[in-house]
């Protein structure tokens, strides 16, 4: 019985809910939340009863900033990230498209300066009608949201 | 007060608000007619070209020499020690802490970006890759005010390689924000790219893809010539476009008595070498005024008043 309750509650931590299925082990990875060496467990495909299905993650003793739950919108908008302390939720973020965002994603472009120089990658976010934009601060190049993402 | 352009770095063309891009072009005509020996006394300029280029580094010595300042620097940076694999964040620590700014050319997109946040002094970008050229799209806006009178409500055609210049980028991003119109006459496969066209339909730009060069030259202030390689295309490709681009100068019978024809050289053989008698050749004016453009960019941002 204590196995079950680890894996359903969490005393300490984020609860990162309703993501995309399908989602789940890219944002593990794109967060790099596994290398925190906290427990971590990872749903995949559960039933949603508003989206079919979704996937979860909780990781336990961390709690996401603002920041870092801004740049889990581009990725899963519909996501909710819950901080929880003493089995308590504490904060429900409200996802927000980041207007910047720094150090996550590598620049696609090779040719561009961010590679093997002391800086941090750095884009400017600009939503479009069908998609996300990313403006490198560097070389000025625009991409997709999605192969900005795919590059790491 | 100082000059809004006085101790700044100069990275890129969009950062230029409208009121700085005429404070350089003014600059660069009242330089051109009243020259100064005086504005860069005492000063030591950076020339960093990582990559070689030797005529945007002859008018940005020759500005800096005109203006009685001097310089150091390298022409070909395969033999520094970028090549030893130091980082350009320390090659810029290193020559911004001997020099009064550093004038830089990098074959990567966004070095002059990354140079500014390291250096000392004002980095300006003299080319980083495909990205930025921001003193050549400075020496056209001169060219065109000198030639028109204004920057305001002009009608321009941009012809050749729309894709891969990126000399017309920056000038329609500029232009932009002068209420001109333009014309876009390139083969399908060298077409503007889309992000400028979505840029432009942001801004409320009119612009009009057409395929004649003969057509729109009647309607044109401006018209500027472009090359299109050769290698962009395989050979049964390259002759059906073969000439299409080409200017010669019967084709100008019809031309309004003001229009210009600008290239940023060098051309091979998209404009005819009978054009150049023509009173409607500026192309080699143009290259000059790169000196004035450079010469007025420096004094700016080294001087609190020019
Ligand atoms: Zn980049």
């Amino acid at each position: 019985m204590q196995y079950t309750r680890t894996v359903e509650a969490l005393k300490e931590g984020t609860v990162i809910d309703h993501l995309p299925a399908g989602q789940g082990l890219r944002i593990l990875s794109l967060f790099k939340l596994a290398d925190t060496g906290e427990r971590v467990t990872v749903g995949l495909n559960l039933s949603s009863r508003h989206m079919g299905a979704k996937d979860i993650i909780k990781v336990e003793n961390i709690a996401l900033t603002e920041e870092q739950a801004n740049e889990l919108a581009l990725f899963a908008p519909r996501a909710t990230v819950n901080v929880i302390e003493n089995f308590e939720v504490v904060k429900k973020h409200q996802l927000e498209l980041p207007e910047t965002i720094e150090g996550i994603f590598d620049c696609p472009n090779s040719n561009c300066i961010s590679h093997g120089e002391p800086v941090k990658s750095f884009f400017y976010v600009k939503p479009t009608v069908n998609d996300t934009k990313m403006k490198c601060k560097y070389c000025e190049k625009v991409f997709s949201k999605d192969i900005v993402a795919e590059v790491k | 007060m100082a000059n809004p352009l006085y101790r700044k770095h100069i990275i890129s063309i969009p950062d230029f608000s409208r009121e700085e891009l005429e404070l350089v072009v003014d600059t660069a005509g009242r330089l051109k007619h009243a020259p100064r020996n005086d504005l860069l006394k005492d000063k030591l300029i950076g020339s960093c070209f990582f990559e070689p280029s030797t005529r945007t580094r002859l008018s940005f010595e020759t500005a800096v020499q005109r203006l009685g300042g001097n310089v150091i620097g390298f022409a070909d940076g395969a033999n520094t020690s970028a090549k030893k694999g130091e980082t350009l964040a320390d090659s810029i620590k290193i020559i911004s802490s001997y020099t009064d700014a550093v004038v830089m050319r990098h074959p990567k997109e966004g070095a002059a970006r990354l140079a500014s946040q390291f250096s000392a002094v004002p980095v300006i970008n003299g080319g980083d890759g495909s990205n930025q050229h921001p003193t050549q799209t400075l020496l056209d806006l001169f060219t065109i005010k000198e030639t028109q009178g204004t920057l305001e409500n002009l009608t321009l055609a941009f012809v050749g390689d729309l894709k891969y210049g990126r000399t017309v980028h920056s000038l329609t991003q500029a232009l932009s924000q002068f209420n001109c119109r333009f014309y876009f006459v390139s083969p399908e496969a060298l077409a503007m790219p889309d992000y400028i066209c979505e840029e432009l339909d942001e801004k409320g730009v009119q612009y009009t893809l057409v395929n004649s060069l003969e057509d729109v030259i009647p309607q044109v202030d401006i018209l500027y010539m472009t090359r299109v390689q050769r290698e962009r295309f395989d050979e049964a490709e390259f002759r059906k476009i073969q000439g299409k681009y080409v200017l010669r100068a019967d084709m100008l019978a019809n031309a309004r008595p003001n229009l210009k024809v600008l290239h940023p050289l060098p051309r091979v053989d998209e404009i005819a070498a009978d054009v150049d008698s023509t009173p409607h050749a500026y192309y080699f004016e143009q290259a000059r005024n790169g000196v004035y453009a450079r010469q007025a960019l420096l004094a700016l941002v080294l001087n609190e008043t020019v």
